[in-house]
């Protein structure tokens, strides 16, 4: 049994890297292989560890993707709250991320698509006539600096000199 | 008549050799696809939040010089750090003063204690600076080799047998560029029982104190009747990732830095002014920053030293600092054929151990301020190299 600061240094090395081996992990925290494993299990049953996935620049692949975030007002359901419409959002396989809010809107839809036309029908046809939206923005995101931590076309150099 | 600058120069200058790291990275310099392990310095880039204080002295106009010793705010910050971090008391307004770097100070320091004949002891391997500095002072360096077999820590009985009469100043470098040996507390209450005896000045170099593993730093001024005759040199460089700032500074008794301050004024004037609001917002706010670079330089610890192990170029574990210092002599070459030929072969810069004194023989440095993929593909290289 791993003790919390330990574990947790294991997901932060794990959020930044997913592709290291066991055997790495375990040089990096000073655990043995054998903990590592152990624990990477027992965070995965927990649903501690969920999922992991590789960021692309897709603009650099090629690949034309348009991303846009609806900011929904909705109208709470009766005994459910808003996660009963958190669910019929993220159902659709257009819709990436959902997110419950404070401030001026209630919840935030990343919806994803080849053409901006396509997103924008989607937003109009699926969400708007839903009975409880009381009203939405759709947004379209016209680059990307930065995402989860990680700045887009960044140059890697190091500008280091040796000076002694 | 024909005028010669080259007969006018100063000779115990130009008999100072240039410093033996800097060789290897001019041919480096030159190659394609290089992995260097060589760079001395981090590689974070200073946090957002201090480069937005310089930033913001620039747009209030603080663009003039400062008081000699340095702003009295950043001197008040300086003494809650060394009382806070650890546990040091100064006074800001007599016993510290802020340096062009934390090289400004110990070449400050030097020139205040040092005259003609008197004998500074430098343990080696160490930084490449103290000699020359003792040699342009027309001081004597006595060089104590530090062996590995004590972790690259420097023993009583050695500096017991390297103290005569002539002795003015010990040089105290810990943690240790390039070994990542570390002095705790009881290797430094035997080392100030030696000097009890004494009349030597200790002048401890303590730029790597935020960087140590699995225990705090100890300074020699924290043993009792110590800090009335050391200096401690420490500064922004290291623990916030500020090299290129020139942020450093000198703690000790107000006769020695008041001396110091006017070799500082004469030579310098004042630190950087726009550095120096930036050290303010550092030292104020930057207390998680030093926790996560330390961390992270910890991790590539961990690596780098099980690699090297795992390849039989054996390293014993180093507690301070960002360098690893393990022994080549397996290979057959000297520190400097293995750097040469590593270079040469592989592609991979690493420092030879003998550029930091004849004690590092037999040894090379590598530095672990690079990410754990550049550390990867390197220890791959050295990996190739070795089987070959």
């Amino acid at each position: 049994m791993q003790t919390k600061d330990k574990k947790l240094e294991l997901l932060n090395i794990i959020a930044r890297d997913e592709n290291l081996t066991n055997a790495q992990m375990a040089v990096l925290t000073g655990m043995s292989e054998a903990e590592v494993d152990a624990t990477v299990k027992q965070l995965q049953q927990e649903g501690v560890i969920v999922g992991n996935h590789t960021m692309i620049n897709w603009d650099k692949a090629g690949e034309e993707r348009v991303v846009a975030l609806i900011e929904l007002k909705v109208t709470p359901q009766y005994g459910e709250g808003f996660d009963r419409i958190a669910e019929r959002m993220w159902q659709y396989s257009q819709v990436r991320s959902v997110y419950l809010m404070s401030g001026a809107y209630d919840i935030l839809v990343e919806v994803e698509g080849s053409t901006m036309k396509e997103v924008a029908l989607f937003a109009a046809e699926r969400i708007a006539p839903m009975d409880f939206v009381v009203s939405q923005n759709t947004c379209f995101i016209l680059r990307k600096y930065k995402e989860n931590g990680i700045v887009y076309d960044k140059a890697n150099l190091d500008d280091r000199q040796v000076v002694l | 008549m024909s005028f010669n600058i080259e007969k006018t120069l100063n000779s115990t200058v130009v008999n100072i050799p240039p410093s033996g790291i800097r060789r290897f990275f001019d041919i480096a310099s030159t190659m394609e696809d290089v992995v260097s392990l060589g760079v001395g310095e981090p590689d974070f880039v200073t946090p957002w939040h201090i480069r937005e204080a310089g930033i913001l002295s620039l747009e209030k106009g603080h663009t003039h010089y400062t008081a000699n010793a340095g702003l009295m705010e950043l001197r008040t910050e300086i003494a809650k750090y060394m009382k806070r971090r650890f546990d040091l008391d100064y006074d800001p307004k007599t016993q510290v003063m802020v340096s062009v770097g934390g090289s400004e100070a110990i070449d400050a320091a030097i020139r205040c204690l040092v005259t003609s004949g008197d004998e500074v002891i430098i343990p080696e391997p160490a930084f490449v600076c103290y000699r020359p500095i003792v040699q342009m002072c027309g001081g004597v360096p006595v060089t104590i080799d530090l062996r590995e077999e004590d972790q690259f820590r420097l023993t009583a009985q050695q500096l017991r047998d390297a103290i005569t009469p002539r002795t003015k100043l010990l040089i105290l470098p810990f943690p240790n560029n390039p070994t990542g040996g570390i002095m705790d507390r009881q290797d430094l209450e035997e080392i100030a029982q030696v000097l009890e005896e004494t009349n030597v000045v200790v002048l401890s170099d303590e730029l790597y104190a935020e960087l140590t593993y699995g225990g705090k730093h100890v300074s020699i001024a924290n043993i009792s009747g110590m800090s009335e005759r050391t200096v401690v040199i420490n500064g922004l460089s290291k623990a916030f990732a500020m090299t290129g700032w020139r942020i450093g500074f000198a703690c000790g008794p107000e006769a020695l830095v008041k001396q110091m301050i006017k070799v500082h004024q004469f030579g310098i004037m004042s630190a950087p002014t726009t550095a120096q609001y930036a050290a303010i917002e550092a030292l104020r706010s930057g207390d998680k920053d030093i926790e996560n670079m330390r961390k992270e330089y910890d991790m590539r610890r961990r690596y780098i030293l099980d690699g090297f192990n795992k390849l039989g170029l054996t390293c014993f574990e180093p507690k301070g600092a960002f360098y690893v210092f393990p022994c080549i002599r397996s290979t057959g070459l000297s520190s400097e054929e293995f750097c040469t030929k590593l270079l040469e072969e592989q592609h991979v810069a690493v420092v030879p151990g003998n550029a930091f004194g004849v004690s590092g023989e037999g040894f090379v440095r590598a530095s672990y301020a690079y990410s754990i993929k550049n550390i990867e593909k390197a220890l791959d290289r050295i990996e190739r190299f070795i089987k070959k």
